[in-house]
């Protein structure tokens, strides 16, 4: 189970519908299984970003040392898929890290939707969903 | 002389749950070896079947990404600090 501030999970739905039709990313902040903030990261994308998403190293490091500052861990990371359902795509399963919750929002027709997250089995073969709470 | 690798948050568990380990080499690619026979479980998190590191993988000395250096044969000396920091990417279904 993942539990995100509701402040986090607005955060997303509002990126997601900023963003939308391209997708957006960013990380997630926390301890554990609870995300308290979500940082908005640049979607470096060269490959489409209706349809994909890249956070580029130098980000992720910044997106590392936040955590720190605040006191926390990187938990994880977020997307939105577009007009596309909130599952893991191939793509997704192939650029996946350990442990790292995956959260993702749907935006249809510019409105964010179902939201969801997924973790990377050990041996990398597929995601498994967990369910989401909002406190 | 051994030489610090700094380890991502979701890699510090394959790694003894530290953010940096030590590991001995002269160049990426030895201090690498060296390090994920140390730490197994790395290592399929590190390369592909292809026994390449994976794309999304970047490898920084100091701040230089070796894809613009030497790649694995770039040399390290104590002192460097050597940091592996992931690519996070995805999409939806094309």
């Amino acid at each position: 189970m993942l539990m995100l501030r509701s402040d986090a999970e607005s955060d997303i739905r509002q990126h997601g519908r900023e963003s939308y039709p391209h997708e957006c990313c960013g990380a997630l902040i926390g301890r554990g299984k609870e995300v308290v903030e979500a940082l908005a990261l640049p979607n470096m994308t060269e490959n489409g970003p209706r349809r994909r998403f890249l956070v580029r190293p130098l980000d992720y490091r910044a997106a590392e040392r936040r955590a720190t500052e605040v006191g926390c861990e990187l938990v994880g990371f977020y997307h939105s898929h577009p007009d596309h359902p909130a599952r893991p795509s191939r793509y997704d399963l192939d650029h996946a890290w350990p442990t790292f919750a995956y959260v993702i929002v749907t935006v249809a027709d510019g409105e964010p939707k179902a939201m969801t997250s997924w973790r990377l089995r050990e041996d990398r073969s597929a995601f498994d969903e967990e369910s989401v709470t909002v406190e | 002389m051994a030489i610090q690798i700094l380890i991502p948050t979701p890699l510090r568990v394959y790694a003894g749950k530290q953010d940096v380990v030590e590991a001995e080499g002269a160049t990426v690619g030895e201090l690498l070896a060296n390090m994920t026979g140390q730490y197994t479980d790395l290592r399929k998190h590190l390369y592909g079947e292809d026994g390449k590191l994976r794309s999304f993988v970047n490898i920084y000395v100091n701040d230089d990404d070796i894809r613009y250096l030497e790649k694995e044969e770039t040399p390290v000396k104590p002192g460097d600090t050597v940091s592996i920091i992931p690519s996070v990417a995805g999409g939806s279904p094309l």
